[in-house]
């Protein structure tokens, strides 16, 4: 090691001299400098930084173990990510005209938002559903409105992302049904359901069951489509939103890791082959606004992952050990303030996206944090990363930002900071545990509160709100829901449950309920009540009664 | 001694995104304040009991799905059936600038949108706390 030897010298040569004279006069900015998630950064990298790393044991070649380089061997120069705006607001009616919309603007795939009603597993008339019908996302009562929402659409030439956790279940076999009507064959069928309960849990709030019964309908679907929907994504595992609750980038990894690896052992506690599902998992991270620690964090992630499957579950399926991911923007990063400002914080978020090698991106809208967004607006997010994608040129060469000694370092950094999370959330007993000891969720908080401390305080600057802010801002249009949504898709339920074959239904909601208390795969039984017309609500709350509520403990 | 401001935060509705509700929560407890958090998915009904029952001055509500023009005033339709109208109630959320003068009305102190320090929250409390 005599070179590293030397260039230890020079630095320390480098630093007496050349800086030393100019920092006694020009002293730096900060004593300190730090990431966004408060992870310390040097002034300088250099080699002596990223001296550990073995280039084919940590870095390897795309395509290739562990992954740290990418999935695929040609990744952007072979086929660019999707582009997959999530949208859905209103009726299923509006909903398909903006999918038509974005469709033809160039948008490569779909992805579907719910309202709140449906995604928490309650028929639209509801009395908990008043005011939230249609607001946040679509609003899918049964079938019939699923068949609204794709027409015209072909399902066999799309892929079609579900925001869906508690009742994911129920989604897809309404996808699934729509297709046989479409003539489609679900083996055709691609795309993905994020059916992660643990991250509700933890951070998004959409759960419904126990923790229990919840993994039983995750391994349910992960069983149903290995036989049945090979090219579907069965879950999106999740740091998106634990990123937006206020936790770290390395927070971010490592619960989102320990959530995966938490569906890993439930499967196979429930009898699958690790390499019969593996493949089918994928990801879903932030992209926040600090570049360089933003790319890091996706290798690390890739990498960690890659060694989890491998070393701890023992997959052989290479593609058991690729980690996948989709990309959103970050929205907790857009301001009220001077709107259009966010088209460049989400220009560099997507960016480090497009840096750290994802297979999908959604990027934010500039009117997010005021309200549902403006088609206008949406057309902006898209040829965003349009202008990433055709001009950049940063999609010539495979992961451009490896060998840097900075990006190097910082993934070495924040693998070893996850991987250690990862050795405390084992000792707790698990993700599950983690969850229910209320672990995961203090430690999110604590990050959020720090950093609004620390904007509040001037130490962190966000420009446009506690820095170069301008009075009397003039508010932009936006989006408004029509407030009519609510009663007319009240009216459509009510004609569906008078015109449908009631017996049918009965009978249906009957067998799911028998199957619910034994352990038959549920996803069948799903299916036959979706395909009878019964309800979301009426589906999910066979369910409830069986499975009973989950009951967070609250905790700040 | 005086005894110390009660808030209670709250979330109606179904919205799951409570970070702000939490940061704000411990910022008033920081403050000094006796600060109860409701947890997710109240009721405007569950709300108004748990603010009665704790005996709290100041209600905050926070929602970020769109459903604030239906349930903020529920909350002080309800606190006024209840003869209770001298709780202050506060808003926030993504409540868009043309909503507001909507909840004023509707007897909403004051709403706070994104941004806001909270440090704004406190001061307003304190100066516009009645008890």
């Amino acid at each position: 090691m005599a070179e590293e030897k030397d260039l230890r010298k020079a630095k320390e040569a480098w630093e007496q001299g050349t800086l030393a004279k100019v920092t006694a006069r020009f002293p730096e900015r900060k004593a300190e400098f730090t990431t966004l998630s408060g992870m310390p950064v040097e002034r300088l990298y250099t080699p002596l930084d990223t001296a550990e790393l073995d280039y084919e044991r940590d870095l390897g070649f795309p395509g290739q173990y562990p992954y740290t380089r990418g999935v695929q061997p040609t990744m952007y120069r072979g086929r660019l990510w999707t582009m997959r705006q999530y949208a859905g607001f209103g009726t299923a009616e509006e909903s398909n005209e903006r999918y038509k919309y974005l469709l033809e603007q160039g948008q490569t795939g779909l992805s579907v938002a719910f309202d709140l009603p449906t995604q928490i597993g309650y028929d639209s008339d509801h009395p908990l559903a008043q005011g939230e019908v249609g607001k946040v996302g679509v609003a899918i009562d049964s079938l019939a409105d699923m068949e609204t929402l794709f027409a015209g659409i072909p399902l066999d030439k799309v892929s079609t992302s579900m925001t869906i956790n508690a009742p994911a279940a129920v989604l897809l076999a309404m996808y699934i049904a729509v297709a046989e009507k479409q003539g489609v064959p679900s083996r055709k069928l691609s795309g993905t359901i994020q059916n992660d309960i643990l991250k509700e849990y933890a951070a998004r709030g959409t759960y419904i069951f126990p923790p229990k019964p919840s993994m039983r309908l995750i391994t349910d679907i992960f069983a149903y489509c290995s036989q049945n929907l090979p090219e579907w994504n069965t879950i999106s595992i999740s740091g998106y939103h634990i990123r937006e609750a206020g936790c770290t980038a390395v927070q971010e990894v490592a619960f989102t890791l320990a959530n995966g690896i938490a569906y890993v052992e439930a499967a196979i506690r429930a009898g699958l082959n690790v390499d019969s599902f593996a493949p089918r998992l994928s990801f879903f991270f932030n992209a926040q606004m600090d570049l360089l620690e933003e790319v890091a964090k996706f290798r690390a992630a890739r990498r960690l992952w890659a060694r989890i499957m491998k070393e701890r579950f023992g997959a052989k399926d290479p593609r058991s050990m690729m980690l996948r991911f989709h990309t959103q923007t970050a929205g907790c990063a857009l301001t009220a303030q001077q709107p259009d400002n966010n088209i460049i914080r989400v220009t560099i978020q997507a960016l480090a996206a497009v840096l750290g090698g994802t297979q999908s991106l959604h990027t934010n809208s500039r009117d997010e944090a005021l309200s549902l967004p403006t088609e206008e607006s949406v057309r902006i997010a898209l040829r965003t990363q349009q202008i990433i994608a055709y001009e950049s040129g940063v999609t010539n060469t495979i992961d451009p930002l490896a060998g840097s000694y900075a990006v190097e370092s910082m993934t070495n950094r924040i693998e070893k900071e996850a991987q250690a999370y990862l050795e405390r959330i084992d000792k707790l007993g698990g993700a599950v545990a983690a969850i229910e000891q209320g672990f995961i969720q203090r430690e999110i908080q604590e990050s959020a509160y720090a950093y609004q401390r620390a904007v509040e305080s001037g130490e962190r600057i966000v420009v446009g709100v506690n820095k170069f802010q301008v009075e009397n801002e003039q508010p932009p249009e936006i989006h408004k829901v029509d407030p009519e949504v609510e009663r007319r898709q009240c009216a459509k339920l009510n004609e569906l449950r008078a015109n449908r074959d009631n017996g049918k239904v009965s009978q249906v909601l009957a067998e799911l309920r028998e199957a619910a208390k034994g352990d038959d795969n549920l996803m069948p039984y799903i299916l036959e009540s979706v395909r009878a017309y019964a309800t979301l609500g009426e589906i999910c709350g066979v369910l409830r009664e069986v499975f009973g509520e989950y009951q967070p403990a609250v905790i700040f | 001694m005086e005894r110390p401001i009660r808030v209670l935060v709250a979330k109606p509705g179904l919205d799951g995104h409570d970070r702000g509700a939490k940061v704000l929560a411990r910022a008033l407890r920081d403050a000094g304040m006796e600060v109860i958090y409701t947890g997710l998915r109240q009721t405007p009904e569950q709300i108004v009991e748990a603010a009665l029952q704790e005996d709290v001055d100041v209600i905050g509500l926070s929602c970020l799905s769109g459903a604030h023009n239906h349930l903020f005033p529920r909350v002080t339709q309800l606190l006024k059936e209840k003869q209770a109208e001298d709780i202050l109630v506060l808003g926030g959320g993504i409540i868009p600038e043309e909503d507001i003068p909507g909840l004023l009305a509707a007897g909403i102190s004051a709403v706070f949108t994104p941004g806001t320090p909270t440090s704004a929250v406190i001061d307003y409390i304190k100066e516009h706390v009645k008890r």
